[in-house]
C-alpha cells in the first residue's frame, strides 16, 4: 500500500542541481527545488536573479547545462499530457489585430486537455464557464479581451490556464500592475485550485501581499536557492510578506 | 451552367462560371485572411503571389495550359514553407523573410516569362485576373481547392486560432505550433493559386485582408470577424463582377476596389456611431480602477 501513496505524493515538478549559463555568464547554479500536489509555492528573487531562466528550464523551453528537471516525472519537453500544466505568461504575446472574446481565449485552454482536433463538448463549455466564474469574469464571456482592463485581461489568462483543469499551475509575475480588486479575485482563484482540486501552484512574483497568508513555501532565488521554507521562517528573519508589503522587494534588493 | 434564372448579366454561361469561381475565392480568401491578419502577416499573400508568378512563368515555359496553375502551386507551397521556416527559426524577421522570397520570386518570374517569349495576354490573366475567361476545368480546380481550403480551415480552426493569437502560450501548452504554422502556410499557398485567375497575383492578398479589415471593425469576436469578412467579401465579389461587366472594367480590380470601398464605408459609419455608444464597462469594481 505504501507504493501508490508515494506515487500520489510524487513531486509534480522537480529540479536537481540545475545549472545554466548564457555564454560565460552563469545564471543558475545547482538549483534544487520540488513541488508536490497541493502545495502553494512562491518563487521570488531580485531582478536578474535567474527566475525567468529557471522557469524556462523548468517548462522545457531551455535545456539545463547540467542537472536534471522532471515535470510530472518526465523530461519536460517529452511530456505528452501537457494539459496537466497550466501556464500564465508574464506579458502574454496576445495578438489583437482581430478581436477575440474572453470565451474564445479561455476555450483554447481546453485544447490541451481534450486534443485540439476534437470539437468542444458540453463538458468543455462547462469547464470554460467554471474557469470564468473562478476568476470572477462570468459576466464577460462575450466581451473582446482587448477592451478589458489590465487586471481583467490577466484574470482571463488565468482562466485559460484553469480551463485545462491543471494539476500544476505556473504563473510568471501575474499580478504586476494589477488593481486591488483583481488581486483579491486572483488570490481566491489560486486558493480554490489548491484547496478544492488539490492542484499545486508555482507563483513567480514580487508582490506576495495578496497571497502571503496562503503560501506553503517561499523559494528565494539569486542564481542559487538562498531560502526554501515556510513564510513564517522568512518572518523570523525579519522579512514580512504581508503587512508591510514593501519589505520583500526591499529585502530582495539587498540580496543583489 | 447553373440552370437558374439569374438576372442579367449573371444569366450568361461565362458569367456563371466567373460567378462560381469568384464566389469560391470570396469565401475562402477572407477565412484564411482572418488568421493571417491576427498573425500580423497580412502581406504574406502578396509575397506568395510573387513566388507563384515564378511558377506561372515556369509553367508557360513548359508548354502552357494547364501547366501554369500546377507549377504555380508547387512554387507557392515551397515558397510559403520557406518563408515560414525563416520566420520560425528567426533566421530573418517575418518581414525580411517575406522580402527575400518576394523579390526572388518576381525576378525569376520575369526571367522565365522573357525566356518564353515575353509578356502576352496569357501572362496578364495571371497577373491581373480575369474570371470572365475561366473555362469549366479552371472552375473545377478553383472549387476543388476552395473546398479543401474551407475544410482545413474549419477542421483546424481551434488550433489555428490559439497559435495565431498567442504563439508563445500555445508552445508552452504543448500544442503543435510548427504543424499549425505549416498547415496555414500550405493553405495560403493553395488559396493564392486558386484565386490567381480571379483577382490576379497582384491583388490576391487584397481579398485575404481587406474584408477582414472591415470585419474586425464590426465584430467583437474572432468568429464574428471571420463571418463578417466572408459576407463582405462575397458581396464585393458579386457587385464587382456585375459592375465590371456593365461598365467594362477590369474585373479583379473592380472587386478589390469595392472591398476597399466597403472598408471605407464601415470605418466612416463606425466613427460616426462609436462615440455615441457608452464605454463597454459593466463591472462596477473595474470602473473605479480605470
Amino acid at each position: 500500500m505504501a507504493e501508490p501513496a508515494r506515487a500520489l505524493d510524487a513531486p509534480l515538478l522537480e529540479a536537481e542541481g540545475v545549472t545554466f549559463a548564457y555564454g560565460r555568464t552563469p545564471v543558475l547554479e545547482g538549483v534544487d527545488l520540488s513541488i508536490r500536489p497541493g502545495e502553494f509555492v512562491a518563487l521570488v528573487g531580485p531582478n536578474g536573479s535567474g527566475k525567468s531562466t529557471l522557469l524556462r528550464v523548468l517548462l522545457g523551453s531551455l535545456p539545463p547545462a547540467a542537472g536534471r528537471v522532471r515535470l510530472f516525472g518526465e523530461v519536460p519537453d517529452r511530456i505528452l499530457d501537457r494539459g496537466r500544466l497550466g501556464y500564465v505568461p508574464q506579458r502574454p504575446g496576445l495578438a489583437s489585430e482581430v478581436p477575440a472574446t474572453v470565451a474564445e481565449i479561455v476555450a483554447t485552454g481546453r485544447l490541451t486537455r481534450r486534443g485540439w482536433w476534437r470539437p468542444l463538448r458540453p463538458v468543455d463549455r462547462e469547464a470554460v464557464g467554471h474557469a470564468l466564474t473562478s476568476v470572477g469574469l462570468e459576466g464577460m464571456a462575450d466581451r473582446p479581451v482587448n477592451q478589458l482592463s489590465g487586471g481583467q485581461q490577466q484574470r482571463a489568462f488565468i482562466a485559460r490556464a484553469f480551463a485545462s483543469e491543471p494539476s500544476l499551475l505556473v504563473l510568471d509575475e501575474p499580478i504586476a500592475g494589477v488593481d486591488a480588486e483583481s488581486q483579491h479575485r486572483f488570490r481566491d482563484a489560486l486558493v480554490h485550485l489548491v484547496e478544492e482540486h488539490g492542484g499545486a501552484v508555482l507563483l513567480v512574483s514580487h508582490e506576495l501581499s495578496a497571497v502571503a497568508s496562503d503560501l506553503d513555501r517561499v523559494i528565494v532565488l539569486k542564481r542559487r536557492v538562498l531560502f526554501d521554507g515556510p513564510p513564517s521562517r522568512l518572518t523570523d528573519e525579519g522579512v514580512s510578506l504581508g503587512v508591510h508589503r514593501e519589505d520583500l522587494p526591499l529585502w530582495l534588493e539587498g540580496l543583489r | 451552367m447553373i440552370g437558374l434564372a439569374l438576372p442579367y448579366p449573371l444569366d450568361l454561361a461565362f458569367m456563371q462560371r466567373a460567378l462560381i469561381a469568384s464566389l469560391a475565392v470570396g469565401v475562402f480568401a477572407p477565412m484564411i485572411g482572418t488568421y493571417l491578419v491576427q498573425k500580423r502577416m497580412s502581406l504574406i499573400g502578396d509575397g506568395i503571389g510573387h513566388i507563384a508568378f515564378a511558377g506561372v512563368g515556369a509553367g508557360l515555359l513548359a508548354g502552357g495550359t494547364p501547366w501554369p496553375v500546377w507549377s504555380a502551386l508547387v512554387f507557392a507551397i515551397v515558397g510559403a514553407l520557406g518563408v515560414e521556416w525563416l520566420r520560425a527559426k528567426r533566421k530573418a524577421s517575418g518581414d525580411l523573410a517575406l522580402a527575400l522570397f518576394f523579390y526572388s520570386g518576381i525576378a525569376a518570374g520575369v526571367v522565365f516569362v522573357s525566356m518564353g517569349g515575353g509578356l502576352d495576354a496569357r501572362v496578364l490573366v495571371y497577373l491581373f485576373g480575369q474570371p470572365l475567361t475561366v473555362n469549366t476545368h479552371d472552375v473545377e480546380v478553383i472549387v476543388a481547392l476552395g473546398i479543401g481550403i474551407v475544410a482545413v480551415m474549419l477542421g483546424f480552426r481551434r488550433l489555428l486560432f490559439s497559435v495565431v493569437t498567442d504563439e508563445e502560450w500555445s508552445r508552452v501548452a504543448g500544442l503543435p505550433v510548427a504543424f499549425a504554422n505549416t498547415v496555414l502556410a500550405v493553405v495560403t499557398a493553395c488559396a493564392v493559386v486558386a484565386a490567381m485567375q480571379v483577382v490576379g497575383i497582384l491583388l490576391v492578398a487584397a481579398m485575404m485582408v481587406l474584408p477582414v479589415a472591415s470585419g474586425q471593425l464590426i465584430a467583437r469576436s474572432f468568429g464574428g470577424t471571420m463571418r463578417w469578412a466572408v459576407a463582405i467579401s462575397v458581396a464585393s465579389v458579386i457587385a464587382g463582377l456585375a459592375a465590371s461587366w456593365i461598365w467594362e472594367l477590369a474585373t479583379g480590380g473592380t472587386i478589390v476596389l469595392i472591398a476597399a470601398g466597403a472598408f471605407a464605408l464601415v470605418a466612416v459609419v463606425k466613427r460616426g456611431v462609436a462615440p455615441r455608444l457608452p464605454l463597454p464597462v459593466d463591472d462596477p469594481a473595474e470602473q473605479e480602477t480605470r
